[in-house]
């Protein structure tokens, strides 16, 4: 008798969810946003501020990298896909269907362990570290140790900015250990001796060492002039025109505010302080102002 | 009279019941082997895409040690070797179950055997709640306490498939040592007795008469625990170092077919080589635990007491 | 070598063998709350997560977690009922069953992650259902229902079949025998069974961080209505669970204090799994002595 009703009391409460669930949604409006794990912060601190002050308008927030992203948004499954590459990038990405939306720049730096004695390395001793061909430290002027490196996984949005930028044509990185992630990969650089990698400016911390590449130092004001060449803007991208909340979104990223203060202070470069710009080939060109 | 035939040619109000109990049990059944099938069928159809969509070959795949997808070799090859990854697979999950498999076989009998009212009281709880720690934080305590530990004694990196191991040691420990237990406690009383009661002592009866008994149980335990080695993805992928290289020592970097479906997925473009390679890696994880489960259901064949 | 003495060296053999089970068990235990315990405080266990400031908390993450394991308990134990009757009740011996039970531990040694990524093409893309609460809690259903199965199945059977003969003697049917006899008295062994499986659903990741998504909106703990976005109670708004969150952290983690609050999710994760296996216990021994005195 009692599991009976127990069963019944069960069936309701699951109906009664689906049918709320399934129910029309009363002055509520959601879009998602999917990709670039990178990215995720950023767009999820905005989104949360963009909820709180449009009340009942929620922004949706996943990773899931940026092929995901690309792939999602091309089939029209979410709203927004996020990329730290351009699509044109991707093969199978049919990329004149959608919209780019530049919302932020991020510099990409080298860190290695705090151990090693190296603090500056050309952009040609970098290539060269990534594709095997300098294995040890004393070559660059340290000690005596060896060079461990660390990549990203291949289809990566940052090891794709990363080595399309310190790579000359016909130079390919070793195959060497892999990390998914930004902070996996600060994780094991602290804790490893030796070992080199890059990550994104905004996980620069203490537990590791950032290195200058060509005497310029891994700072914001460097990547405005393309000093710091290892730059990556951040692509929102939307499946034909953005309308509606994904228009409304867009723009609230790109408004002064946020540009101004939320990109900032979660470690980005606002795209207007850029005084250089990148096309898809690579080709940098300044800025009239 | 009449009412009498009537009366038993009607379906009874019982019968209508069991039939309903069959069907709704029936239909339950049904949908769990649907959803076995449909996830078979789903995997292995994006994997075969490799060879039919792309005409990559099945030796270049099995059997090439280049994994670069997205690249090409000088002939124009898409360079998808997954040796590296298969051979990093079976050594980890081969050697996580040598180490595994004494302790659990060990800490089973004890619980069993030797000290039943200990066993149940500090070790069972221990193991039960082992099996609920997710794999993050095994990845976790892994890369913080294991790989540097691998360094001091070793040297290199650490990473490598001796961490993998240790850690995988630990994740199929509790796996492992509660189906041994249960495989123990079914052995009957009665075995046990007659052999006391021909004078053996503790050790020759659970060496002679309840470890034989229990065999096939037991080799099903450790085969369980090789097939969640197998597939663990975390956990794995934070402490082994992910490089696409056969393993030359266990202490430099390597990868299971796990930790670098986990590593790619995301970042890869449906459709294309590159994510269709990565579900190829995953049908053969389906496979492989196709095949350990046909394996412990031929061995509770083989070996049950007749 | 007397048969004495062997047996002796093996004894002090196995004592070692579990006495280092214990030790290894214990200081990860130890390292973990040791760790993890130092960071509870209010806030903690109030606020929401921080982005990429210092003092995040938990409160969404955990609620996620109970709510998402309580659908997955909701709908998984039905299913896994009907099929362990089945299977204990009806099921002939032949190869048909044979190939059931292969099926069912097949899906038991699945890699969670390819559950995980089933989940995303299947749930979320093909049946639209978003990143949701509901795509987690069915991809944790594939994930749950073989282990269940098994559990309830073997509570089944190891009531005595007098009791089943008895039943079948009244005249009842096989339905009624397992629904009125089996069933009541197999309730402990069920009960205890489900609340482990618990433990396991509760610390899954990789199954969900393409399902139930790795964003936690944040929730309105006043609003009860199940069809907006900030209630609880909504089973199509994403959620990060404890132990996503615990992964989310370590691999792309902004805050400051991402270290910390990653020890003391693992803690409070630990913490519930041991709750649940006392539950299970105290749970499983009150309604067994109910129903032997009643």
């Amino acid at each position: 008798m009692k599991l009976k009703r127990m069963i019944t009391t069960t069936t309701i409460t699951i109906a009664g969810l689906f049918l709320g669930a399934c129910g029309p949604v009363v002055e509520q409006e959601s879009i998602t946003v999917v990709g670039s794990t990178a990215m995720q912060p950023l767009v999820e601190a905005a989104g949360e501020q963009f909820s709180s002050e449009n009340l009942g308008k929620y922004i949706n927030v996943q990773g899931g990298g940026s092929g995901t992203g690309l792939s999602q948004i091309s089939a029209g499954a979410v709203d927004i896909g996020n990329s730290d590459v351009f699509a044109e990038q991707k093969d199978e990405i049919d990329a004149s269907k959608l919209e780019d939306h530049l919302v932020a720049v991020v510099g990409i730096g080298p860190i290695v362990n705090p151990e090693v004695d190296v603090d500056d390395v050309s952009l040609d001793e970098l290539a060269k570290i990534f594709t095997g061909e300098i294995t040890n430290w004393s070559e660059l002027g340290g000690k005596d140790r060896k060079i461990v490196v660390i990549n990203r996984a291949s289809g990566s949005g940052t090891r794709g900015a990363f080595e399309s930028i310190i790579f000359q044509e016909g130079q390919k990185s070793m195959i060497t250990q892999e990390q998914e992630a930004n902070g996996t990969v600060r994780s094991i650089v602290s804790s490893t001796p030796g070992t080199i990698s890059y990550v994104a400016f905004p996980y620069f911390d203490d537990s590791i060492k950032a290195l200058h590449v060509n005497g310029f130092e891994p700072v914001d004001e460097n990547v405005y002039t393309n000093d710091w060449v290892i730059w990556a803007y951040q692509h929102m991208y939307t499946n034909g025109e953005a309308e509606g909340l994904t228009k409304e979104f867009i723009d609230y990223m790109l408004s002064d505010t946020t540009q101004e203060n939320l990109v900032p202070r979660v470690g980005y470069i606002p795209v207007s302080k850029m005084e250089v710009e990148r096309d898809l080939d690579g080709n940098v060109t300044d800025i009239e102002k | 009279m009449e009412e009498t035939v009537q009366h038993f040619k009607k379906r009874s109000p019982k019968r209508k019941q069991e039939r309903f109990g069959k069907t709704i049990s029936l239909v339950a059944t049904i949908f769990i082997v649907s959803i076995v099938f449909s996830i078979l069928f789903f995997v292995a159809s994006r994997g075969l895409r490799t060879f039919t969509e792309h005409g990559v070959s099945a030796i270049d795949f099995f059997a090439g040690t280049a994994w670069r997808p997205g690249e090409v070799s000088d002939a124009g090859e898409p360079l998808v070797g997954a040796f590296p990854m298969i051979a990093g697979s079976f050594l980890v999950t081969i050697f996580s179950a040598l180490l595994a498999t004494p302790f659990a076989l060990g800490a089973a009998i004890f619980m069993t055997e030797i000290s039943p009212k200990t066993g149940k009281k500090y070790l069972q709880p221990v193991i039960e709640l082992l099996v609920g720690i997710p794999s993050v934080v095994y990845g976790f305590i892994g890369l913080t306490v294991i790989v540097p530990f691998i360094r001091q004694i070793f040297g290199g990196t650490g990473f490598g498939v001796l961490a993998a191991t240790l850690v995988l040691f630990v994740m199929i420990l509790p796996t492992t040592t509660s189906m041994a237990v249960d495989t123990l406690n079914a052995v009957p009383r009665y075995y046990r007795e007659a052999s006391f009661a021909m004078g053996a002592t503790r050790w020759q009866t659970i060496y002679k008469v309840v470890l034989r008994a229990a065999s096939p149980g037991l080799l099903t335990a450790v085969i369980f625990g090789m097939a969640r080695a197998f597939g663990e993805a975390l956990a794995v992928q934070m402490v082994i170092g992910n490089a696409a290289l056969v393993p030359d020592s266990l202490t430099t970097p390597a990868s299971t077919l796990t930790s670098i479906l986990t590593m790619n997925m995301g970042n890869t473009v449906l459709g294309t080589l590159e994510n269709d390679v990565l579900w190829s890696l995953a049908t053969i994880l389906l496979f492989m635990s196709l095949f350990f489960n046909i394996l412990t259901r031929w061995i509770g064949k083989k070996g049950a007491m007749k | 070598m007397t048969p004495k003495k062997a047996d002796k060296i093996a004894v002090n053999v196995l004592y070692g063998l579990s006495g280092i089970i214990v030790l290894i068990l214990a200081s990860l235990l130890t390292y973990i709350l040791v760790r993890g315990v130092p960071q509870f405080s209010i806030e903690f266990f109030t606020q929401p997560a921080k982005t990429f400031e210092v003092g995040g908390g938990i409160i969404i993450q955990l609620y996620n977690s109970f709510y998402l394991l309580l659908l997955t308990l909701l709908i998984s134990t039905p299913v896994a009922m009907g099929a362990a009757i089945y299977l204990s009740v009806y099921a002939p011996q032949n190869s048909f069953t044979t190939f059931v039970r292969t099926a069912i531990e097949v899906l038991s040694s699945l890699p969670s992650i390819v559950v995980g990524l089933f989940g995303f093409l299947m749930f979320v893309v093909q049946f639209k259902l978003g990143f949701s609460i509901l795509s987690g809690a069915l991809a944790l259903m594939i994930f749950n229902l073989p282990l269940l199965t098994r559990t309830i199945e073997d509570s089944l059977t190891a009531i005595p079949s007098s009791q089943r003969e008895g039943g079948l003697a009244l005249g009842l049917s096989k339905w009624e025998t397992v629904t009125r006899i089996i069933l009541p008295a197999a309730m402990p062994g069920i009960i205890t069974g489900v609340i482990l499986s618990a433990g396991r659903i509760f610390g899954e990741a990789a199954a969900l961080i393409y399902t139930a998504g790795q964003s936690a909106p944040a929730l309105d703990f006043t609003n009860w209505n199940p069809m907006s976005i900030t209630s609880p109670l909504n089973i199509m708004r994403p959620a990060e669970t404890l132990a996503v969150h615990i992964w989310k952290i370590n691999s792309e983690g902004l805050m400051p204090d991402g270290p910390d609050v990653s020890a003391g999710a693992s803690a409070v994760l630990i913490l519930a799994v041991l709750s649940f296996n006392l539950l299970a216990r105290y749970l499983g021994k009150k309604i067994q002595k109910k129903i032997t005195s009643a």
